[in-house]
Parts: C-alpha cells; structure tokens; sequence
C-alpha cells in the first residue's frame, strides 16, 4: 500500500472506532485514535497474517498491551477480514464476543487476551522466546500506551528481553502523553522514553505515529535490527482525527453522544474525501 | 508405608526430567529459586529448555502465557507465595481468563518452608488459585502422586496449579493398584466413626492419627483429596453419608482451601458437622518444619489429639 491508501484505510479505521463506542455507549476513542495509523499499517503492511489462516503457528503476532484501545484493533480486524464489519456495532453489548477488552478466545485474530495494563507485553515476549526456542521466524509486536510504563511489569519484560536479545520483538509505545487522570508528564513520568528502553538493552526508534513514511522506515529498521529487540516510541496525538476529541484528556474513556458522533464521523467524512 | 523420605518439590523436579523424554514440547521457566524448586534438576538434564526469568515472577507468569500460545506447554515454577500471592493477578488474567495451557508448579507451600517464616509460608494459594475460573488445583499427598501428578498436568489442555513442599515426607501411595486421575479423591482407610478428608502432606499424617486412634478403639476413615479442584464432590458427600462425620486436615488457611471447599459441597448436598483443622487464620513464623508442623497441630499427634476430642 501506499501512504495515500494507508492513510484511507487509517481514516475508515477511524470511522469504524467512533462507530463502535458510540453504539456501546462506551469504550476508549482516544486512545485507539492515536494508535490507529500503527495499527493500519502494522495489518496491512507489516506483518505476515492472513485472517484465511488466523491459528497458522508460523504468523506474525500482535499483543495490544494497552487493551482498552480493543475499538482501534477491533476496526482493523474488520478492515482486513477477520470480523465481520456488521459486528462492530455490537461492542461491549451483552450478547456480543466483541469484549471490553481483547479476548483471544471468542474474537478471531486476537493474539492475546489482555487489558490489565503490563501484562501483554510479557506475553509478546514469550512468544518471542518461543520463536527463538523452536527456530521459527515469526516476529512479535506488541503495542503499549505510555501510562502503561507506569507498571513495574513493563520493565521486568523489557529487561528479560533485552537481557536475552530478543531481536523478533517490536515494542511500540503509543506516545499520546495523556492518562486517565491527565498528562503522563504530570502524573509521574516515564520520560525520556527512549533512554529507558535504550538502558534495556533496545534499539529505539522515535518518531511521528501519524507519518506513514517514519513508520515504515522504522519497522524495516527494527526487521533489520539483530541482537536486540526493538522499542518504537512514536509520538501520538490522542483523539487523532476527530477535532474536539484531540489532546483531551476527557476522550479516553468516553462514548461519543448522538450530536458528537454525527460531527465526528462528518469531520472523518471529509477526510476521506480529501484523500479521494 | 515405606521408610524413605522424599520432598514433592524434589518429585517435581525429576517428574519434569522424565516427562521432557516422552513430550519433547515442554519447556521449564523460573524465577531465580531453581535450585529450591528442583527445576534445577531439569535444567542440569534440558539446559536448552529452562529459562531463568530473573526475579520477576509478574513477568515469568506472562511469558509462560505467551509461550503457551505457540505450541510449547511451560512449567513455571517459584515459591508458592509469589506464583499464587505475588503473581495473583497476572495468572487470574494472563493465564486463567484466556484458558491457556500453562502448568504452575508452586514449591515452598505452608508452614513447613520452617526457619524462612512466615513472609515466604504461603497458606492462601489454594483459596486464591481455587476462584480463578477454570483452574484445575492439585496438592499431592507424597513422591509418587506429586509424579503422577506432572503427568496429568501435561496431558490436561489447560491452566493447573501444582502445590509442592520442601519437607521431606514419607511415601504413602506405593502400591501397584495406585492410579492417579484428576479430581478422583482416594480413599486411604475406610472408617465407620468419621472421615478425615485430607490433603498433601496432611494425608501421611492423619492416616498415622487414624491407626493411633483405631488403638483407642476409634474407627476413622482417611481420604486423600489431591485435586482440590475440581473436588470429588460424589467421594466427600458419600463419606458424609456414611460416617456422618467429617474431618478436614490441611497445611493451609482454613479459610478457602480444602475445608471451605468439602463445606460448599456438603452444605448443599448434605449437610454435615464438619470439622477443619489447619491454620487458624494466623500467620507462621521461624522455625524447623516438624516442630512448626508438631506446633500447629498438623502432625499425627495433634491430629488424633484433636479428632479425638471432637468425636468424644
């Protein structure tokens, strides 16, 4: 894909997650809109699956750590066919295995179940090990929010893989500096992002989340990356997309209303018609 | 009853050196205690297959996740205070909430860790592991059912907890027509007065209380419930049924473990005066094994003495 289709794609991805909190009445937005370019093209272009093939041992895996950004994963499952698009309109529902959070045993392409934040990304890095184990080439990305760095389990993963060159293993951390209870900076900070995971024996990216060009140039260089695993730190825009949800802190664990939702997807609308 | 004397925790350790000749996709994790869980014996034999996580027993319990994802089945291993206390919430929701097949092998369980105290005496993990939804939860009473029970782990398609001690203990089940099924409870010795329904290393001792309180002309049956969950419920409320009185023994809290759990069935199935012995909701402390167990009442002498009193 180019980055005008990557950027089409990103921008229905967009639509998808207003449209999925707004029928839960619930949900994070924010969050999955500053991941959903990553997300784009880590399904469209990045990796090595195939939704004919979702169980196939020798796949790329995805481990959403920051699992409450399930809408954006949720959008680019449906995009690349795992689930159907009508689906998404049942998030959070009752009678619905679209969950709250990822959940690998109901929801076709989902890696691992995860949402309790720091969790995931010890389970991308068993895979990895497990990959290195069994002499497959599967790589393993895991995406990670960058509150999440707040839980100490962050760095017991990154130092065992660092520690054990995991170099199969892509971290992401979607740098949108903004938490529940308000900037990440403020709150307790995680920076400088890339000088802790450069301490953890990892190859650090930074870049922009939002620029197509930066992205691809950075996981060819993590693919190229021997001996350690790679960090991208990619510097987001929470709310992405949507004007009044960006940079507010409000959007993170909040549904759209009716009236919110109509200018939301008019605004996406007009985005995509922009990119036509 | 044979003479010699081995710790389950040693069982598991060479449990897992033969199960990786038949099943060649096991791999064994731990925690920096591999000398004391005896996965240090693994390691000696399969150095490619064990993996030292470092002390970080969160992320140990996460990689055996993700691990289990790929085809590989993981045995991780630590104390029983930090797979279960420690690393709770990481098996609950890495582990439990996804089914993933996942072998805990807890060493260290109970007050007879001894002289460490109570900081690393875990007598909660068989309540805390026992809510997650799913888990199966095994406690072997001795060498040959702690090796049975590797076995049995490795052949169920999902998350069990194995409950091992340090304190080496007397074999109780050599005999040829032993067979070790999960959530088959075992009974040790028919009784007509009351059964004592044990577990671990609970199970050698209150068949000695048992044969000291036949002496005083009680008869008292024992049986054995290694798999704590799920529970024989069919074996505990027969056993209800019959003697109409019942005994639980463990080296556990005797809040949630084996006698919360012989309660929920027999308080709706068959209601029945129950008596638990175990820890009385208090912490352990520093000392040797046998003198914490003989302290705690948790050896042969303090079972009879208190089984005894009850049945008067």
């Amino acid at each position: 894909m180019d980055n005008v289709a990557l950027k089409k794609t990103a921008n229905e991805l967009r639509k998808d997650i207003i449209i999925e909190t707004y029928n839960a009445k619930s949900g994070h937005p924010g969050g999955s809109l500053s991941a959903a370019d990553i997300l784009t093209y880590l399904y469209f272009e990045e990796m090595n699956v195939d939704p004919q093939k979702a169980k196939d041992p020798n796949r790329d895996r995805f481990v959403l750590s920051k699992g409450h950004a399930a809408p954006g994963l949720y959008a680019v499952l449906s995009l690349k066919g795992y689930i159907p698009s009508k689906d998404l309109k049942t998030l959070r529902h009752i009678d619905s295995y679209l969950q709250g959070h990822p959940d690998m045993k109901h929801t076709a392409g989902v890696d691992m179940s995860t949402g309790s934040l720091g969790q995931g990304i010890s389970a991308a890095v068993g895979m990895a090990l497990s990959a290195k184990v069994q002499k497959k080439d599967f790589r393993v990305y895991a995406m990670l929010g960058d509150g999440e760095l707040q839980e100490g389990q962050v760095w017991e993963a990154s130092m065992f893989a660092g520690s054990h060159g995991l170099d199969n293993l892509t971290v992401v951390v979607d740098n949108n500096n903004l938490q529940i209870d308000g900037s990440v900076k403020e709150i307790c900070s995680p920076y400088p992002i890339d000088e802790k995971f450069k301490a953890f024996n990892f190859h650090v990216i930074n870049i922009d989340a939002h620029d197509f060009d930066q992205i691809r140039a950075a996981f060819k260089e993590a693919r190229e990356t021997k001996g350690k695993p790679t960090a991208i730190i990619a510097k987001s825009v929470k709310g992405k997309g949507v004007s009044f949800m960006e940079n507010a802190v409000g959007w993170h664990g909040k549904a759209p209303n009716e009236e919110q939702y109509k200018q939301a997807m008019a605004e996406l609308e007009k985005n995509g018609e922009a990119l036509a | 009853m044979t003479a010699a004397k081995i710790a389950t925790r040693e069982s598991y350790g060479n449990a897992l050196v033969e199960l990786y000749k038949k099943h060649n996709n096991i791999i064994v994790l731990d925690a920096d205690l591999a000398a004391a869980t005896k996965t240090g014996i693994f390691k000696k034999a399969v150095p490619d297959r064990h993996y030292d996580c470092g002390i970080a027993e969160a992320n140990m319990m996460g990689i055996a996740a993700g691990i289990s994802t790929t085809g590989l089945v993981p045995f991780v291993s630590t104390f029983a205070m930090f797979a279960a206390g420690r690393a709770f919430e990481q098996v609950r929701n890495s582990i439990g909430y996804p089914h993933l097949n996942v072998k805990i092998g807890a060493t260290h369980a109970g007050i007879s860790v001894g002289e460490d105290g109570a900081t690393h005496q875990c007598n909660e993990d068989i309540a805390l592991m026992r809510t997650i939804p799913g888990m199966v939860v095994i406690n072997p009473s001795d060498d040959i059912e702690a090796r049975a029970a590797v076995e049995a782990a490795y052949n169920y398609d999902g998350p069990v907890y194995m409950r091992f001690g340090r304190l080496a203990i007397p074999i109780i089940n050599d005999k040829p027509s032993y067979k070790f099924e999960i959530g088959k409870g075992v009974v040790m010795r028919a009784g007509k007065d009351a059964t004592i329904i044990a577990t671990g290393l609970c199970v050698g001792a209150s068949i000695e209380a048992a044969e000291k309180m036949a002496q005083k002309g009680l008869d008292v049956g024992v049986i054995n419930i290694h798999t704590i969950k799920p529970i024989d419920k069919e074996l505990v409320i027969e056993a209800a049924q019959k003697t109409g009185k019942i005994i639980t023994v463990e080296e556990h809290s005797i809040i949630g473990g084996l006698g919360s759990a012989v309660c929920e069935v027999l308080s709706e199935n068959c209601p029945t005066p129950v008596l638990r012995i175990g820890v009385n909701d208090c912490f352990g402390h520093s000392g040797p094994a046998v003198g914490l167990l003989h302290e705690f009442g948790l050896d042969a002498e303090g079972i009879d003495k208190k089984v005894s009193e009850y049945l008067k």
